[in-house]
C-alpha cells in the first residue's frame, strides 16, 4: 500500500494516468464480435472452447435482461461507448522488470512491489484487462498453493477450474454477472490444498488506466478441506470526466473445515460504476468472512453473500461504506442458511457526508431444513450533515422456527456534545470530526492488517478533508 | 490570568448568567459554590466556549487576550481546561489516541506514540490507572469514578494554565475522591490557577481554596475566604439568599 500524506488529493495520489501502448484491444461497444476477439486473445479453443460458448450464452442473457430497477441510478453507463477489453501486455509474467515501463511505474507508485516484499504471500496486479504480474512465494508454491490468473487456471488447472467456475455465481444470476461472464478478463484463480495454512495474505491489486473502460475481472477461490487463506484486494483508477465501469464476479468455495477471509479496500475514482457480485459457498464447519470497505466509486452495488450449505458453517460479513459528494454506496450482505447449526453475523457501518448517500441492503434467508440457526445483523449509519442520506432495506425470509435472530439498526448524527468535548481539549473541528468518524470505523480497522488499517484511516481523513475531486 | 467581566449569558432566550465577574490569577484556587440551577455549570461551559450559549453582554479574557468569541479549541490550545461533570462517551476512540492528538494539537513538535507513552507514565501512576485503562474507548462503559480519573489524567497530561473543574467530586466514593483530589493538588502550582465548581463542601477538605464564591440565580452573591465554605456547610445556601433579600 502506498503512503499518502494528509494534504494529497485523490487526483495526486491515485487519480493520475499513464501513457501505455495497448497490445490488444476491442472496438468500443459490445457485440458477439467483442466476445470472439476476447476469446481469440485468450486462445479459448480446442478443449477450452467451452469457455467461449459460456461467454456467448452470457452475452445473450445480458442483452435480453432488463436493467435492474432497484439500487442506484445506472443511467450514466453508456454501454456502447465503453471499451470492454484493453491490454498493454500480451501475457503477464512473474517479473516486474519484464513489464512495459509505464505499467511497472504505475504499480511502483502505488507501492505494490514494496508491500509484496514485506507482508504478502503472493501478489497479483491487474492493469486494465490483464493480470500483468502474478507471483506466489516459493514456500507456498511448494505446498501446492495455486495463485494465478483465470486464463492460467483454465489452461493449466482445467479440471478443478471447470468443476467450480460459474457454479457459485451462475452466468444468469443477474444482469451484471451475465456481463462479467461474457467479457471477463483477469482476476485470480486460487487453490489452497488440504490442510495448508497460508500465513500471510495473498493480495490482488486492480488498476484501471484507460478512460471509458470496463474492467471485468473474475476471481475463483477454492479452499480445500481444513485449509486457511486470507485474500486482500485493493483498487484505484484515474479521475476522468467520462464514466468507467467495474463489474467483477467473485466466487469462493470453502470446503469442509476451511477458513477463508476476503478483504476489499475499494477506492475507485468517482467516475467509476462499481457493480460486483460476490458469493461464497460454505461447506460443513467452514468459515467465510467478507471484510468489505467501499470508499470510492460513483455508485457501488455490492452485497457479499454466503450460502451456508454445510452443517456448522459460519459466515461473518463486515461491510463499511463512506459516501461523499455525488456518491451512492448501495451495499450490504446476504446470509443464506441452508443447513442446520449454521451461524451468521452481519455488521454494516456507513458514513455519509456532503450529500452522499449510503444504503444498507441485506438478506437473511433461513431454509426450512436449517435447524438451530443463529444470526445477528447490526447496521449503524452516521450522517455528517443534513444534506446526506442513509436508508436500510433488510429482507428476512425465516422458514424455520428454531432460528435465533437479532437485528439492530441505528442512525446517528455527530452530537454537539461530542464535538465540544473533543474540541475542548484542543482538537480543531476537522480533527474532532475525523476522530469520531475514525472511531466509528474502528471495528473495521481492527479486522484488517495494520498496514491496511493505516491506509484506511488515511483514506478516511482524506475524505474528511473534502479534498477529493 | 482568567478574567470574567460582567458576563451575561442566555440559552434559548432565557438569561442564565446575569452579570458575573471573577478573576483567577496564577497560583490561586477559587471554589465556586451554589445550589443546583444557580448557573455554575453554564459558567463552566461558557468559559470553555460551548457554541450553545450566547453571551449577550460582558467579556472573558484569558492570558491577556479577549477570548469572548474564541472557539473551544482555540481556548484549549491557549491553556484553558474544563473537567466535565458528565464526560462524553466516544466509541472507537481510545483515551490514549485521543489524548495524544490533544497533546500534539498545541505543540509545534509532535510526539510519537512511544514518546507519549513515556509522558503518560507518571500521570497514570498519579491517578492510579493502568495501560488497559487508557486503551479503552473514551469514557465508554467507564464508572463514575473512572470518568473523573480520566478527566484529571487528561488535565495532568495537557498541563493547562487555568483549570475549570465542574463538579469533579460528584459521583465519587471516598477513595476515588482522595485519588482525584490528590491528582488535582499535584497538578496545581504557582504557575496555574484553578476554578473548582462544586455543590458540596466535601472536596474542599482535600483541596484548600484561597477564595470561595457563592453563586445564586446567575450572580455571584457572596465571596470570601476558606471560612465561607465552612459557614455554608453549617447554614446551607439559604443564609446567603437571606442576606441578598435583606439587602
Amino acid at each position: 500500500m502506498g503512503k499518502i500524506s494528509l494534504n494529497d488529493s485523490y487526483e495526486k495520489k491515485f487519480g493520475w494516468n499513464m501513457k501505455v501502448q495497448s497490445v490488444n484491444e476491442t472496438e468500443p461497444g459490445l457485440s458477439s464480435r467483442t466476445i470472439r476477439d476476447i476469446s481469440g486473445f485468450k486462445k479459448e479453443t480446442g478443449r477450452n472452447r467451452w469457455i467461449h460458448d459460456f461467454r456467448m450464452k452470457a452475452l445473450k442473457h445480458f442483452l435480453e435482461r432488463p436493467m435492474p430497477k432497484w439500487g442506484g441510478k445506472l443511467d450514466g453507463i453508456d454501454f456502447d461507448d465503453l471499451v470492454y477489453y484493453m491490454s498493454g501486455v500480451d501475457k503477464g509474467g512473474d517479473n516486474w522488470d519484464d513489464l512495459p515501463e509505464n505499467i511497472r511505474k504505475t504499480f511502483e507508485k502505488l507501492g505494490i512491489p514494496e508491500a509484496e516484499r514485506k507482508t504478502l504471500s503472493g501478489v497479483g496486479a491487474q492493469f486494465d484487462s490483464e493480470v500483468v504480474y502474478h507471483k506466489v512465494r516459493e514456500d507456498m508454491e511448494k505446498q501446492g498453493v495455486i495463485f494465478v490468473d483465470p486464463d492460467t487456471g483454465l489452461h493449466k488447472h482445467s479440471k478443478i477450474f471447470k468443476h467450480w467456475f460459474g457454479k457459485v455465481v451462475p452466468a444468469f444470476d443477474n444482469k451484471f454477472a451475465a456481463l462479467n461472464s461474457a467479457v471477463f478478463s483477469g482476476g485470480s484463480f486460487v487453490y489452497i490444498p488440504k490442510g495448508v495454512q497460508v500465513a500471510m495474505p495473498l493480495q490482488a491489486y486492480f488498476r484501471i488506466n484507460a478512460p471509458k473502460f470496463g474492467q471485468f475481472e473474475r476471481t475463483l477461490i477454492i479452499a480445500d478441506e481444513g485449509s486457511r487463506v486470507h485474500y486482500i484486494e485493493g483498487c484505484t483508477a484515474p479521475v476522468y470526466s467520462k464514466d468507467s465501469l467495474h463489474s467483477a464476479v467473485v466466487e469462493i468455495v470453502a470446503l469442509p473445515g476451511s477458513h477463508v477471509r476476503y478483504t476489499t479496500l475499494q477506492n475507485w475514482s468517482k467516475n467509476v460504476y462499481n457493480l460486483v457480485t460476490k458469493r461464497a459457498y460454505a461447506f460443513e464447519n467452514s468459515t467465510v468472512e467478507w471484510v468489505d470497505a467501499n470508499m470510492g466509486s460513483r455508485l457501488t452495488m455490492k452485497y457479499p453473500s454466503v450460502y451456508l450449505k454445510g452443517a456448522g458453517a459460519r459466515a461473518d460479513i463486515l461491510s463499511v461504506a463512506f459516501a461523499g459528494k455525488d456518491q451512492h454506496q448501495d451495499t450490504g450482505a446476504k446470509a443464506v442458511h441452508l443447513a442446520p447449526n449454521t451461524t451468521s453475523r452481519i455488521t454494516a457501518k456507513s458514513v455519509s457526508k456532503d450529500g452522499g448517500r449510503t444504503s444498507y441492503r441485506g438478506l437473511l434467508h433461513i431454509a426450512k431444513r436449517a435447524d438451530n440457526v443463529k444470526s445477528s445483523v447490526r447496521c449503524d449509519a452516521l450522517l455528517l450533515d443534513p444534506e446526506s442520506k442513509t436508508d436500510t432495506y433488510p429482507y428476512n425470509e425465516i422458514l424455520n422456527e428454531t432460528a435465533v435472530t437479532t437485528h439492530e439498526a441505528s442512525v446517528g448524527k455527530i452530537g454537539e456534545e461530542q464535538m465540544f468535548y473533543l474540541m475542548s481539549r484542543g482538537l480543531t473541528e476537522t480533527e474532532a470530526l475525523n476522530m469520531v468518524v475514525t472511531g466509528f470505523f474502528d471495528a473495521f480497522a481492527k479486522e484488517i492488517p495494520l498496514e491496511y488499517a493505516i491506509e484506511f484511516n488515511r483514506l478516511i481523513q482524506l475524505e474528511m478533508e473534502g479534498s477529493v475531486g | 490570568m482568567l478574567e470574567i467581566i460582567d458576563l451575561h449569558v442566555s440559552v434559548e432566550g432565557k438569561e442564565i448568567l446575569r452579570g458575573v465577574s471573577l478573576e483567577v490569577k496564577k497560583g490561586e484556587v477559587h471554589a465556586l459554590m451554589g445550589p443546583n440551577g444557580s448557573g455554575k455549570s453554564t459558567l463552566s461551559f461558557v468559559l470553555m466556549g460551548h457554541p450553545k450559549y450566547k453571551i449577550t453582554q460582558g467579556r472573558i479574557t484569558f492570558d491577556g487576550k479577549d477570548v469572548t468569541h474564541a472557539s473551544a479549541d482555540e481556548r484549549a490550545r491557549m491553556g484553558l481546561f474544563l473537567g466535565f461533570q458528565y464526560p462524553t462517551e466516544i466509541s472507537g476512540v481510545s483515551l490514549f489516541n485521543f489524548l495524544k492528538t490533544a497533546y500534539n494539537s498545541s505543540r509545534e513538535e509532535k510526539v510519537s506514540s512511544m514518546e507519549f507513552r513515556e509522558i503518560m507514565k507518571d500521570k497514570m501512576e498519579l491517578l492510579g490507572v493502568h495501560e488497559d485503562f487508557v486503551k479503552r474507548y473514551l469514557n465508554e462503559g467507564f464508572s463514575g469514578g473512572e470518568k473523573k480519573r480520566g478527566e484529571i489524567l487528561q488535565m495532568a497530561v495537557l498541563g493547562p494554565k487555568v483549570m475549570i473543574l465542574d463538579e469533579t467530586d460528584s459521583g465519587l466514593d471516598v477513595d476515588s475522591l482522595k485519588v482525584v483530589s490528590n491528582g488535582i493538588n499535584k497538578v496545581a502550582s504557582k504557575e496555574n490557577g484553578i476554578l473548582l465548581i462544586t455543590h458540596y463542601q466535601r472536596i474542599l477538605k482535600y483541596i484548600r481554596p484561597n477564595f470561595v464564591h457563592v453563586m445564586i440565580d446567575g450572580r455571584i452573591a457572596k465571596s470570601g475566604g476558606h471560612k465561607l465554605a465552612e459557614e455554608l456547610e453549617e447554614k446551607g445556601y439559604d443564609f446567603v439568599r437571606k442576606e441578598i433579600e435583606d439587602g
